[in-house]
């Protein structure tokens, strides 16, 4: 029997490891001192602690990862998302110490991981590209003024190394450019030892659109539909649905064929996710980036397509996949996914951490699937992710999903952090998302409908 | 002459320190970065003046409601 160690932690960990068992494979967590008692630990057949509760030392720890590994006889790392998901010297080092590596080659990795590099491959596959300039390392911004002038404005000063939100800035006027351009590359070279940045051009109602594709290595791709991620708060995702409302088939069609012509082009091995932004207004749509891993989201492709796509990584890693086709890939109804954060959404979306002194979810039913990595009892550190669950209703039209979603959700019971239950229920309760016009602006833009005391 | 406290309002890690003793700040010029929960959220001062002290290490984690700085204004 194979073994597979999944570096990770949380609802992902215990994910991972579902598939795992149902392909008959030992499982290893590994777990930092906050987690000593979670539920990942629990859920997988041996443990290894990795050390302190901050990431640095522990889950972002790439020796004590690969000491683990060899120590409880791993064949296969899962790397879940965030960490060291998208690590291509983790990917390595896996490779090198003679075990499978369950995601793409560390060189597709780290392509999709310089930004500049992604673009420049997506638009030699014929993706449409935003607007955008050459980089600007720290402390060189010669022609930066003629640089925003070619992009337009509004547009955004990015962090070459930055992402999920970190290091991106909106800027109106060109005379805001300069202080803004400084203020992101000091910013992003104390944070992530690269100051460098470039500048794109800022959609006013953006959709956040992406294709969730699978590719075999051999240059053979597949996709499996869309999902919509436009529901956000400071850039992180709260809510994601399958098929992307009010969108043309014809439009989604196009999407899906250009993130699969990226993936075969790249000779892409595993499931990856191709995101695009969409002007919400005109429909048209840009290619923004490549994400070399499982998304927190995939639950909304699986209840639609009935595939295991966790299950998909790990056989294409160990070479059991059965090969097969698009014609195979069949979506069905509508999904909807609910990410339960400890946050205080009357304070800004602030953090909560604490104790659940009472975590209660309702018992399973059809169309329902909720994911989570808590049980009542556990502690949400400040350490983690604020993200205590994931909640995915099926419906066969999306108003069925959305109203079993709003059933689901007040029956979920939380004492202890703030959470946004409320908050989720209000929006997806809200005429403008009930209607489908989602843009990534829909929270700012309604705050204070959505956040009633 | 006064010292004013700029405290955490969070349970979290002190992430960047961006000023040191002796430096001028502006109101609402931010003066540390916590993180918690993978969030970065930054502690301004609530009025201008000069740092005095910085109570905190980058790296340490701190209790809601724990000094980080005190400002001299």
């Amino acid at each position: 029997m194979k073994t597979v160690l999944v570096a990770n932690r949380g609802e992902i960990a215990c994910r991972v490891m579902r598939s795992c068992r149902s392909l008959g494979l030992r499982t290893v967590a590994v777990y930092s001192e906050a987690d000593r008692q979670s539920m990942h630990v629990q859920s997988a057949d041996a443990a290894v602690a990795i050390g302190p509760s901050s990431p640095r030392e522990s889950y972002l720890n790439m020796e004590r990862l690969i000491a683990a590994a060899q120590a409880s006889g791993a064949d296969a790392v899962h790397p879940g998302y965030g960490f060291l998901s998208e690590n291509a010297e983790f990917a390595q080092a896996v490779l090198a110490a003679g075990m499978v590596w369950i995601g793409p080659t560390p060189q597709v990795i780290r392509d999709m991981g310089d930004k500049q590099r992604a673009r420049e491959l997506a638009r030699a596959s014929g993706l449409p590209i935003l607007p955008g300039s050459a980089r600007f390392p720290f402390g060189e911004l010669g022609s930066l003024e003629d640089a925003g002038a070619q992009v337009g404005y509004p547009l955004l000063v990015k962090a070459a190394a930055g992402g999920g939100g970190i290091g991106m800035r909106r800027v109106d006027r060109s005379e805001q450019l300069r202080p803004m351009a400084e203020a992101t590359q000091s910013m992003a070279q104390n944070a992530f030892g690269d100051g460098a940045i470039y500048l794109e051009r800022f959609i006013e109602r953006a959709r956040h659109v992406e294709v969730q594709v699978f590719g075999f290595g051999d240059g053979n791709a597949i996709h499996l539909h869309e999902r919509d991620c436009s529901t956000q708060r400071r850039f992180q995702k709260v809510i994601e649905e399958s098929p992307a409302p009010l969108l043309a088939q014809t439009v989604r069609q196009r999407m899906a064929d250009a993130a699969t012509r990226l993936c075969a082009d790249q000779r892409y091995g595993g499931a990856g996710t191709v995101e695009f932004v969409v002007d919400a207004d005109t429909h048209e749509f840009f290619f923004l980036e490549m994400n070399t891993r499982i998304q927190v989201e995939h639950p909304v492709t699986e209840m639609n397509t009935g595939r295991d796509l966790v299950a998909m990584q790990i056989e294409h890693a160990l070479g059991t996949l059965t090969a097969m086709a698009q014609s195979d890939i069949d979506a069905q109804g509508h999904a909807v996914e609910c990410r339960i954060y400890a946050e205080n959404p009357l304070k800004n979306f602030m953090p909560s951490p604490g104790r659940l002194l009472r975590f209660q979810l309702p018992e399973p039913q059809p169309g329902v699937r909720i994911d989570s990595g808590f049980r009542g009892g556990d502690e949400v550190t400040h350490f983690y992710d604020p993200m205590i669950a994931k909640v995915i209703c099926h419906g066969a039209t999306r108003d069925a999903a959305i109203d079993l979603a709003l059933d689901v959700l007040g029956r979920i019971e939380v004492e202890g952090p703030h959470t946004n239950l409320a908050f989720l229920r209000a929006t997806l309760a809200h005429p403008g998302f009930r209607e489908g016009q989602v843009f990534t602006g829909f929270i700012d833009h309604h705050k204070r409908e959505l956040t009633v005391p | 002459m006064a010292t004013i406290e700029l405290k955490a309002d969070i349970t979290g890690n002190v992430w960047k320190i961006l000023k040191a003793v002796g430096d001028a700040v502006q109101e609402e010029e931010d003066v540390l970065i916590m993180e918690s929960m993978k969030m970065e959220i930054p502690v301004g001062s609530t009025e201008a003046g000069v740092i005095e002290e910085i109570c905190v290490q980058e790296g340490q984690t701190v209790e809601n409601g724990t000094v980080l700085v005190r400002v001299r204004v």
